[in-house]
């Protein structure tokens, strides 16, 4: 479904990413761990054209994603969520969602409504400012935002990062039931302890290049690789 | 000196009316720049040559209809929508092909804009300078405090509300005015929520100067339309919106606000000084306040 061969990406004059590859399958959800700084989140934007790969290519369901602007990407069923959240805090929560509605020309699965009901906690506060709210509430808002746009496979950036215990049980729950209604995620972490628990597959990347991929069983087994790149 | 003879209550009523019906033109024109200021980031130091497009193009559509109360009105309405269409060709044609590059590029591209638009000026309407009249039912003056009050200033007066409510209505009740705000804030993450943000770049731009170009209409028969009256505006509209707060709609009517009741007072209290009293205004507001009034989106 997702395809990334070998990109280069630089922010400016740095080189972030080296010839970073991965594929995720429809329904799957795959985790990509790695430390603070080990290129998670610039794989992410680099996917979503927010710093398009200087080399090398993104596929989404057999497109090429070079040369697309972020607005078509996110068009063609791509949701991103980003790590630092990024609410539209002048705007109410209601209208985070409503300005997002039908942007993607596809049946709508989910509206206000249905996200309202698959995180309660939103539907109370639809007419609070963004901005007010608190870390797993916005943390919940950017998700529905991403899923506002119908989108076929959501990029979940660092959801758990900076949350309470008991806000990051609630959220893997509903990362949870969103995989299994069928929503392919590419999960980006650094709390292995729950992207294990969630994922299919794992990638290991650390410095910028991929170190390792397999199975969650076969990660869980291999104690080389996560005291080499996971540990703190 | 005897200013204390002019300084009755009446009078003074009768100035802050007249200074409200300047700050309807002041903020008609200052909320179209701070609308573009706030979403595409760009001073859009055309914004004044549009205003002056705008009361040219009401004096010839009017004119073209024989001076009469139906070609005013419908110059009202002809001019800001030609000032938008033309900025709309500018937009699409030019300008949204730069949102790329820096800022510094932005800003001489609208000040490339300026002389173009001036020179256009001259080539079509040449360097008279032009007058209107406003239509019967807004000629002559009402009795406000005892004290004559014009007409048109009277309409003006209650166009400030309606422009104000439609402003926050665009802004807060319509979809693009709630992508317009979200995209101030942070245009990438708009566009990766998979809204084509040159799209809504665009709408408000050409919005902005639909009331650049409203304000220049509704000032037509107020005043001398000539060369330079550009000049004037934009540096007041600038000053209007830095002390509001930049990008804030409501600050630039705060901003308009200030600057139009300081200098029509200023005139009763100190006639031959009365220019200065809104600068001294402007000053002191950022004296205290350096990021304006109300939260800038900048």
């Amino acid at each position: 479904m997702l395809k990334v061969e070998g990109i280069h990406v630089y922010y400016g004059l740095s080189h972030i990413l080296f010839e970073v590859s991965l594929e995720v399958h429809p329904g799957e959800v795959v985790c990509l761990l790695g430390r603070n700084g080990a290129g998670k989140s610039t794989t992410m934007r680099g996917i979503m054209g927010l710093n398009p790969p200087r080399q090398g290519k993104v596929l989404f369901e057999d497109q090429d994603l070079s040369g697309k602007k972020p607005f078509e990407i996110a068009r063609l069923g791509l949701g991103y969520v980003p790590d630092d959240r990024r609410v539209f805090a002048d705007l109410t929560v209601a209208e985070n969602l409503d300005i997002v509605e039908g942007v993607s020309k596809r049946k709508p699965q989910w509206t206000r409504d249905r996200l309202f009901e698959f995180f309660p906690p939103l539907a109370p506060i639809a007419h609070r400012k963004a901005g007010l709210l608190s870390g797993g509430e916005q943390q919940m808002l950017t998700i529905a935002r991403a899923l506002m746009t119908n989108p076929k496979l959501l990029l979940l950036d660092e959801p758990t990062e900076g949350l309470a215990p008991l806000v990051v049980k609630t959220l893997e729950e509903q990362i949870s039931s969103l995989k299994e209604a069928g929503l392919t995620v590419l999960l980006a972490e650094q709390n292995q302890k729950m992207a294990l628990r969630l994922s299919d597959r794992a990638y290991v990347i650390d410095n910028g290049s991929i170190r390792y991929h397999g199975t969650i069983q076969e990660l869980r087994e291999n104690d080389e690789v996560r005291r080499k790149y996971l540990l703190v | 000196m005897d200013f204390a003879a002019n300084l009755t209550l009446s009078a003074l009523g009768q100035q802050i009316l007249v200074g409200l019906s300047r700050t309807t033109i002041l903020f008609i024109v200052a909320s179209g720049l701070s609308l573009v200021l706030g979403v595409l980031r760009i001073p859009n130091l055309a914004h004044g040559s549009l205003y002056m497009i705008g009361a040219f193009v009401t004096y010839s559509v009017a004119m073209a209809l024989g001076g009469g109360a139906f070609g005013f009105w419908l110059a009202l309405i002809v001019a800001p929508v030609l000032v938008a269409a033309v900025s709309f060709a500018v937009e699409r044609g030019i300008f949204r092909h730069l949102y790329d590059r820096e800022h510094l590029m932005l800003l001489l591209f609208t000040f490339s804009l300026t002389l173009v638009f001036n020179d256009m000026v001259k080539l079509i309407w040449g360097a008279d300078y032009r007058s209107l009249s406003p239509p019967e039912v807004l000629k002559g003056f009402v009795t406000i405090f005892g004290l004559p009050f014009p007409r048109y200033n009277l309409f003006l007066l209650m166009l400030g509300p309606v422009v104000a409510l439609g402003l926050w209505w665009l802004t807060n009740r319509t979809k693009i005015g709630k992508i317009a705000r979200a995209a101030a804030v942070d245009r990438e993450m708009v566009g990766a929520v998979g809204i084509n943000v040159s799209r809504v770049f665009s709408s408000v731009f050409v919005i902005g100067c639909f009331l650049a170009g409203l304000g220049g209409a509704l000032v037509a028969p107020t005043q001398n339309i000539t060369q330079g009256m550009d000049h004037a505006i934009i540096i007041e509209t600038f000053l209007i919106i830095i002390v509001g707060g930049l990008g804030n709609i409501w600050g630039a009517l705060l901003g308009a606000l200030i600057f139009g009741l300081t200098d029509s007072v200023g005139i009763l209290i100190c006639p031959q000084f009365a220019i200065v009293f809104p600068y001294a205004a402007v000053v002191t507001v950022l004296l205290v306040r350096p990021k304006g009034l109300l939260k800038s989106t900048w």
